[in-house]
């Protein structure tokens, strides 16, 4: 590379760190600006392209958010003469073939001859005006704009994927390109998922508002729910070899702890955002140097990050006071949270508060009835008080059916009876959970598993 | 990524010599914009180093030093950890930081994965975090 191409390479990536920061805020400006989601994204690119191709030579700005708010506002402008110079001339158009056909009856009708003159009067137009321009004097980004561009960009009327790749385009001030790799899709495909989201919200006449007090809880649990799948996106991406599904992780945790100060309020945001804290401490420890997975109970919790876990459970606090405040009971994402922190305290896997875990799982299947919780809590319990009480629940679930084909519900059914000395029973689970499971990696786990209770007897 | 901003002054001015209430006011707006973009992990100031002591190292001879530490302009008045995309925001973060004179230091943290776990000194920084890890929860 030569220098020159070294230097442009410096200074684009100086933008686009700009452009990192600055975007979120920017865009929800302009939406606010124009009313319109798709015009005010173009309206920030625009003002991007102005920036890398004048800052390499003039330098950053010293307020560089003022400055490409300026210069998008000046494009909006610009666009908003054309179009009503465009509208004008439409009118005058239209005018003129009025008064033309007008005239040609009149003349039909007295003569039967053609008007040629008339038409030419009605070109002369009157002075440019621009009448329906939103106001003008939108000042600083606010972060109540901050707000109502997340709601937006989770709107229900989007689909599940488009609500991700809106927010990671609208509040994460992603490419398209860097979107698609991380989801491992053509970026053209990803181009098209946020275009069409874009036009879906216009078409849906989607206003730019946080949403009233009868519709706020569904509309909050949508956009956590978008926070928290592209926080998983990035946390369970096992390849590792893309450095962008990582920055999933890290970008969701970025929205979350946004969320935080925007609704400082909400319990379940302190709730989500400490689940993923915590989870993120654990991040360094989770995997092999050859990338294999580090069960949560074998990890070496020295390499948990602390000032993670700080946080995460100065999080939690932060969600538990919250939901004290309003009198509610602790949320999916808090009681997540508070079984985390449990193992966060624990400072051997020895030492983890088994019975605290059962009892946080139980709160959670009350809340959110679901199978694989209360398989969590039969596990939880094995763990407290023994295998024998967590093999009745695990016997339960088997019979109840709604786990079938369920992998993990033979293989902890194949621990338990391991532990209680039944290994030709335990053989038999692991061999029935590998047939089940989903990928090559938890196959060969399972299978080594079984022969390692012996060969089949006769 | 993880970046460490290091604030730097000799000690003179009024980053470090007890900031005046408008200099303050302007660095508590910052520290707002970091937690609100979401992007700060930790962040300090530091007392003058008049209230410090300095140790020096030769061998197994430690040498304890009251402050101030007058002989040197660079001295660490705070910091700031701070979770990004790229060594550019961080530095684009740096800029930010309203300092009417004094110095900042952009510098990367190290995450223990980086590391190779089978490195003798990786092994002590383990022990440490254990240790770290038990004061925390007494």
């Amino acid at each position: 590379m030569t220098d020159a191409a070294g230097a442009a390479g410096a200074a684009r990536r100086a933008v686009e760190a700009v452009w990192r920061i600055e975007s979120a805020r920017l865009i929800a400006t302009l939406v606010r600006f124009t009313g319109d989601v798709g015009q005010a994204e173009e309206l920030a690119q625009d003002a991007l392209v102005a920036a890398l191709e004048q800052w390499p030579r003039s330098g950053v700005p010293r307020n560089p958010g003022a400055w490409l708010t300026t210069v998008a506002k000046r494009r909006a402008i610009d666009q908003w003469r054309r179009q009503a110079a465009f509208e004008h001339r439409a009118a005058a158009l239209a005018e003129e073939l009025r008064v033309a056909d007008a005239a040609a009856e009149a003349a039909a009708a007295a003569s039967g001859t053609a008007p040629a003159a008339a038409a030419s009067s009605a070109l002369a137009g009157a002075p440019l005006s621009v009448q329906t321009r939103p106001d003008l004097a939108v000042l600083q980004p606010i972060d109540d704009e901050l707000l109502r561009l997340i709601f937006i960009a989770c709107h229900p009327v989007l689909g599940r994927d488009a609500r991700v790749a809106l927010t990671l385009r609208l509040l994460g001030g992603l490419t398209a390109e860097q979107i698609a790799r991380a989801f491992v899709v053509p970026t053209a495909t990803m181009q098209q998922r946020i275009v069409r989201a874009k036009k879906a919200l216009a078409a849906a006449g989607v206003p730019f508002e946080v949403p009233e007090r009868a519709e706020f809880a569904a509309r909050l649990d949508s956009v956590l729910a978008v926070v928290y799948l592209i926080y998983n996106e990035g946390y369970s991406a096992s390849s590792g070899d893309d450095w962008m599904r990582p920055e999933l992780g890290r970008e969701a945790l970025r929205l979350g702890r946004v969320l935080a100060e925007l609704l400082p309020r909400e319990p379940e945001v302190h709730g989500l955002v400490a689940l993923m804290e915590i989870q993120s401490s654990r991040l360094g420890a989770r995997t092999t140097r050859e990338g294999e997975p580090i069960l949560l109970l074998e990890q070496d919790r020295g390499r948990w990050n602390q000032l993670l876990i700080r946080r995460g459970l100065a999080a939690l606090e932060r969600a538990e006071r919250c939901a004290a405040a309003r009198g509610a009971e602790p949320g999916n994402y808090q009681l997540q949270a508070e079984i985390a922190a449990c193992h966060a305290r624990a400072l051997t896997a020895d030492a983890t508060d088994w019975a605290q875990i059962a009892d946080i799982y139980a709160r959670l299947a009350r809340r959110v009835p679901s199978p694989v919780v209360d398989l969590n809590r039969a596990v939880a319990l094995a763990m407290a008080r023994g295998p024998a009480i967590g093999l009745v629940l695990v016997d339960a679930l088997v019979a109840e059916g709604r786990l079938a084909g369920y992998h993990l519900l033979p293989s902890v059914r194949a621990d338990l009876l391991q532990k209680l000395g039944r290994r030709e029973e335990a053989r038999e689970e692991y061999e029935r959970a590998a047939a089940l499971a989903g990928n090559e990696r938890d196959r060969a786990l399972l299978l080594n598993r079984a022969r390692a209770l012996g060969p089949r007897r006769g | 990524m993880k970046f460490m901003m290091l604030l730097q002054s000799d000690e003179s001015n009024s980053v470090t010599n007890g900031p005046e209430e408008e200099a303050l006011n302007r660095m508590g707006a910052y520290n707002e914009e970091l937690i609100k973009a979401g992007v700060i992990l930790a962040g300090e100031g530091l007392h003058p180093t008049s209230e410090g002591v300095r140790l020096t190292y030769d061998g197994d001879d430690r040498t304890v030093v009251d402050g101030p530490f007058t002989e040197s302009k660079e001295l660490l008045a705070g910091f700031w950890i701070i979770d990004v995309a790229s060594k550019e925001e961080a530095i684009e973060w740096a800029k930010r930081i309203p300092l009417p004179e004094g110095q900042v230091e952009v510098r990367q943290v190290f995450e223990l994965a980086d590391f190779d776990q089978s490195n003798e000194y990786v092994q002590k920084e383990k022990v440490w975090r254990e240790e770290m890890g038990t004061s925390r929860t007494a």
